[in-house]
């Protein structure tokens, strides 16, 4: 039995019984897809087909058909790589660390949050593999026993421990999200009518019954999957942020790379989590479920981290000047008063100062400025991985060889293309599979729906209480307080 | 093979848990309880052991972490050595990284292997449950029954006492 304080806020309203719950997640399930669903999933697809349309020419007229140039030879894509895998970290955040954490409110976003994760992972992983010019050598990057004389991937090299982090990273998180929809799974094939959803549900519930010992199992196994996936989250934008920093140009020659492009990552992430859930409760009517109070605790998150990645900005810029290294310093002035300032003066803007607003209650609790705040901060973390790519790299050590990027239009339906496949991603989610862990909000129904106990064992025991108890008193103790 | 059980349908943990605790000092054996969402409190209640899955979890991260520096070792210490950067052969901060990543590789994928064959989740075409509210919002409390179910009457009669809201008789084939 859990004891929640009074003065909390509940974390699910409108006096929710667990068969509501049930109801409630089902319903977008086995009902018929609704017509702004269909809407958003054709505008999806249309922009998945402009990414197929990208790949088909990256793959068969080469690398050429991006802006990149000898000089600056990472931009766009790898820009790209890092906000989309910098928005999956939030999806981590919620299941793994707030699980460790006990924060019971996590339950009714996890699930959609994973989603995120695997699906932004999905997104990253198309720029590099892209970027490799030949993609269907992709598994050169592993190590294996190959005929060009057991020649091994070099384990030196930050961006080989980042084909270990992402890889892990991507697996861990499909494995934990998938044990958590098992349950869910088994409560929509013991509700399912037709016989493809009875069949479907029966294979992905594996055969879920719900049995004491299993859950036990469970929980100990989601415990433990919490625990590992906790530093590797921490771990994958570390090694990310290792491909820039353990390389000389400056800029990216930095030791604060680490925690700043974790706490950057955790910042865009939530920025994220918030477009898709404001989105998601409004369309699948969860207003009950995500409430108020969620967004305003996300939106504390998302201050906070705003205002760790801000500190590590203006740390950045005092250590260039503090190190009396005049190319560092250089760099530095260049972004800010270079060709690229328009981008440094964005990411300024979005990234620091327009989340201070959060300060005030008002904004914390108001849909319309959080959602017009998190794309803004969605662009603002965008526009970040874009002034430390490519303004570090278009004007190094040697000035002879300074050259400009702008991004070709293949650049740019690439990008578009990888919107389209995480939303195509995201709305087939959201229509088949239960958006909400209904065996998570299930636990804490009891304890923080606001009309407090849907059920009264009291009663119960009234009703029963002409006939004499076998082995027990018949008036039980109604207080069950023994795993207090 | 058929089994027959009586099936005590519960409205709530806190009535389920008192009722587990009742049932077992009468002496009758629980064959299983299934629930909507894991029930805290119930393992005592109905005498199970504390899991043995993070004894599993360490030897999995520690064969993850053996393997990774016996890999890294191997290649590029010994059967190919490489000098990058001049430092030397086996480079060991250099393979912390890796080494991580797959000490989480194999704790967690060996764990969800675990998980599933000792728990017997695997994906099938049917499955057979004692009560389809189970997953839903009841509590479901299991008592296997003899050949002839001549205790079903005493059972109904001890379930209901405890609380249940209502007493039905199934019968299982093949577990």
């Amino acid at each position: 039995m859990q004891h929640v304080s009074a003065i909390r806020e509940p974390l699910v309203t409108g006096g929710k019984t667990l068969h509501d719950v049930t109801q409630d997640i089902c319903y977008q399930v086995e009902a018929k897809p609704n017509i702004r669903w269909m809407a958003a999933l054709s505008v999806a697809l249309f922009f998945l087909g402009v990414f197929f349309y990208a790949v088909y020419r990256t793959v068969w007229y080469g690398i050429g058909e991006w802006g990149l140039n000898k000089t600056v030879n990472w931009a766009w894509d790898i820009t790209n790589f890092v906000w989309w895998v910098g928005i999956g970290h939030a999806g981590t955040l919620i299941s793994a660390v707030l699980l460790l954490f006990r924060q019971k409110w996590r339950s009714s976003i996890n699930r959609a949050a994973e989603a995120m994760t695997i699906f932004a992972v999905i997104c990253a992983a198309m720029f590099p593999v892209l970027h490799m010019g030949r993609p269907w050598l992709a598994f050169w990057v592993f190590p294996f026993q190959n005929t060009f004389g057991s020649l091994w991937a070099n384990f030196n090299s930050p961006l080989l421990w980042d084909v270990f982090a992402i890889s892990t990273y991507f697996t861990v998180s499909l494995v934990f999200w998938y044990i958590g929809l098992i349950p869910d799974f088994a409560t929509i094939r013991d509700r399912a009518k037709g016989t493809i959803a009875k069949f479907s549900y029966s294979m992905l519930s594996f055969g879920w019954k719900g049995s004491a010992k299993a859950w036990s199992r469970y929980e100990t196994v989601s415990l433990i999957l919490a625990g590992v996936s906790t530093p590797l989250v921490l771990s994958v934008h570390t090694i990310v942020s290792m491909d820039f920093a353990t390389s000389v140009v400056p800029g990216w020659h930095t030791t604060i790379f680490p925690p700043y492009f974790v706490a950057g990552a955790i910042f865009s992430g939530f920025a994220m989590v918030l477009t898709l859930m404001l989105i998601t409760r409004v369309v699948f009517r969860l207003e009950d479920y995500i409430t108020l109070e969620h967004i305003a605790l996300m939106n504390k998150i998302m201050m906070v981290t705003g205002s760790i990645v801000g500190v590590a900005y203006i740390t950045e810029f005092f250590i260039a000047w503090y190190s009396q290294v005049e190319f560092e310093q250089y760099a530095f002035i260049n972004r800010a008063t270079g060709p690229y300032w328009w981008a440094y003066a964005s990411m300024m803007t979005c990234n620091v100062i327009t989340p201070q607003l959060v300060w005030l209650r008002r904004v914390r609790y108001s849909i319309p400025l959080t959602f017009v705040l998190s794309i803004i901060v969605n662009i603002g973390m965008w526009f970040e991985r874009f002034v430390i790519i490519v303004t570090s790299l278009h004007r190094d050590y040697l000035p002879s060889s300074w050259a400009m990027f702008s991004p070709s239009i293949i650049d740019i339906a690439l990008y578009l293309g990888t919107l389209g496949l995480f939303f195509t991603l995201f709305l087939l989610f959201a229509k088949f599979f239960p958006v909400i862990n209904m065996a998570e909000v299930k636990t804490i129904l009891k304890y923080t729906v606001d009309n407090g106990p849907t059920y009264n064992p009291q009663k119960a025991h009234a009703a029963h209480a002409h006939q004499p108890a076998v082995g027990a008193p018949a008036s039980a103790p109604i207080t069950y307080n023994k795993h207090d | 093979m058929t089994k027959r059980f009586a099936v005590g349908i519960f409205e709530d943990e806190d009535v389920l848990l008192h009722a587990i605790e009742n049932i077992r000092a009468a002496g009758v054996k629980i064959y299983d309880v299934f629930s909507p969402y894991p029930v805290h409190g119930i393992d005592d209640a109905l005498g199970i052991e504390r899991s043995r899955l993070p004894i599993a979890a360490f030897f999995f991260g520690l064969t993850g972490l053996s393997f990774a520096l016996w890999m890294q070792i191997y290649m590029l210490g010994f059967d190919w050595p490489m000098i990058v950067g001049g430092k030397p052969h086996i480079a060991l901060p250099a393979f912390i990284p890796v080494a991580f990543e797959l000490t989480v590789f194999f704790t967690c994928h060996g764990m969800a292997l675990t998980f599933f064959t000792i728990t017997g989740l695997y994906p099938r075409f049917k499955v057979p449950v004692m009560d389809v509210r189970a997953t839903d919002d009841k509590f479901v409390m299991a008592i296997e029954l003899d050949e002839t179910s001549s205790q079903f009457p005493r059972l109904t009669q001890l379930l209901r006492d405890n609380g249940a809201s209502e007493v039905n008789q199934k019968e299982m084939t093949n577990k």
